[in-house]
């Protein structure tokens, strides 16, 4: 498991409940290596203000992962986390390897507005 | 929380968390202030096993042990906050954090360190993580027999372009010079291996393909000519910049846009101390950044007695 505070998915049946109970969802798909755990520590943040997203994290190599892993929008991805914003169970977005908040800001804004 | 601290460190890497760890140790009141994760370049290492005393560990680990150690000192530590404006100038040293918060202190020390150097080329951004990689030990395993290039000619590149070996089927050394900034034994490991090649003095100008990286164009350096060359990724591994840009003009720096210090980690401006990565010298290892940090340090803490000593004069008279 991440050692991480954010919410762990550890299955596929988890990731599809959390699918189905949340409109907006980030999750970030990484191991505790120096691309990942930057982006967890900023999502540990950002969960605070983004009150309106679901923030979670999956272990690259289980083997269950394979439902970020294998994603389409993932096919050319090199580098991990692999991380994806779901919008009603959509991927609306995905990026790979390590990002700044700014550009995690950015997307959230983007992609999992919140509508009032 | 009152906002005035005897000491504000900037930045939570080995310098920082080492200067809070003396500081908080020594009953001065001090808080780190730090952009992003603590832990800095520590966090961004895989493994360090030539840190004293410890015969390896993840840089996830000493980074959290340092910080944990600080604060157990009574450090108070600010990570992932924004800061927004400061003035070093004064006698009293203000920063401002998330455009709101204002934190007041007797001394500054800067231990903001650095960041990976770019290649700086068209196409870096846009293939970042879709075959472009900094990290061997994070995105190795994605390049099971592929071809791949490295681009650095230091001790990190051609270490890691000999554990790439472990999984691409070629992989390609790019250097601008015609010889190594690399220890030897990096070098002449990396030229016994059989999936090791070599394209010297030549640099990549532009990185190409569509969905995904396909092809990079490298120009010689002698005769400026230019040639593309079909790849499923590239490492980049060309040492890094100092994170000093927004202290440009408020303390001297060097060309590098490396912090000027003495020896004593003072920099041109009394009351503020700098240690780390981005301070000027030659060396950028753990260990240099903690000893940095305990000197800046050291002398934060006699510049802060000296001030409180002051005011007691001037309070008894």
């Amino acid at each position: 498991m991440l050692r991480t505070n954010l919410t762990h998915i550890l299955s596929e049946k988890e990731h599809s409940e959390l699918l189905d109970n949340n409109e907006n969802v980030m999750i970030c798909c990484g191991r505790m290596g120096p691309m990942c755990i930057p982006v967890y520590a900023e999502m540990e943040e950002l969960e605070k203000e983004y009150k309106h997203v679901k923030f979670a994290d999956m272990e690259f190599d289980l083997p269950d992962a394979k439902v970020i892993r294998e994603l389409p929008e993932c096919r050319n991805f090199f580098g991990i986390p692999f991380v994806i914003y779901y919008k009603n169970g959509k991927v609306v977005k995905a990026t790979s390897s390590i990002q700044s908040r700014e550009q995690i800001t950015s997307n959230l804004d983007t992609y999992l507005n919140h509508h009032e | 929380m009152n906002n005035h601290f005897d000491v504000i460190i900037i930045g939570a890497g080995a310098a920082g968390l080492t200067a809070g760890i003396y500081l908080s140790r020594a009953k001065i009141n001090t808080l780190i202030l730090n952009e992003g994760t603590a832990g800095g370049q520590m966090v961004l290492t895989h493994q360090i096993a030539n840190y004293p005393g410890i015969e390896s560990i993840s840089g996830y680990e000493l980074a959290s042990n340092m910080k944990r150690q600080a604060q157990n000192f009574g450090c108070t530590i600010r990570a992932n906050v924004k800061i927004t404006s400061f003035d070093l100038q004064g006698e009293t040293k203000k920063v401002v954090v998330n455009n709101k918060e204002e934190y007041t202190s007797h001394a500054v020390i800067i231990a903001t360190g650095g960041r990976p150097r770019p290649a700086g080329v068209p196409g870096e951004d846009e293939y970042k993580g879709k075959g472009i990689s900094y990290c061997a030990t994070c995105d190795g395993d994605f390049f099971q027999d592929k071809e791949i290039v490295v681009l650095g000619g230091g001790n990190s590149a051609l270490e890691e372009a000999v554990s790439l070996t472990k999984y691409a089927a070629k992989v390609t050394i790019i250097h601008q010079f015609d010889n190594f900034q690399a220890f030897e034994h990096y070098v002449s490991e990396a030229k016994k291996n059989p999936k090791i090649s070599f394209i010297m003095e030549s640099k990549i100008v532009e990185f190409i393909g569509n969905e995904k990286l396909t092809r990079i164009k490298i120009q010689n350096q002698k005769d400026l000519n230019t040639s593309e060359i079909n790849i499923d990724g590239v490492f980049i591994f060309i040492g890094y910049v100092p994170n000093s840009e927004r202290f440009e003009g408020i303390i001297e720096l060097n060309e590098n846009k490396e912090i000027i210090v003495d020896k004593n980690m003072n920099t041109s401006l009394p009351g503020v101390f700098a240690a780390g990565d981005n301070i000027a010298k030659r060396y950028r290892q753990v260990t240099t950044a903690v000893a940095d940090g305990t000197i800046a340090a050291l002398s934060a803490a006699e510049f802060v007695n000296n001030i409180k000593k002051n005011i007691n004069i001037e309070e008894s008279i």
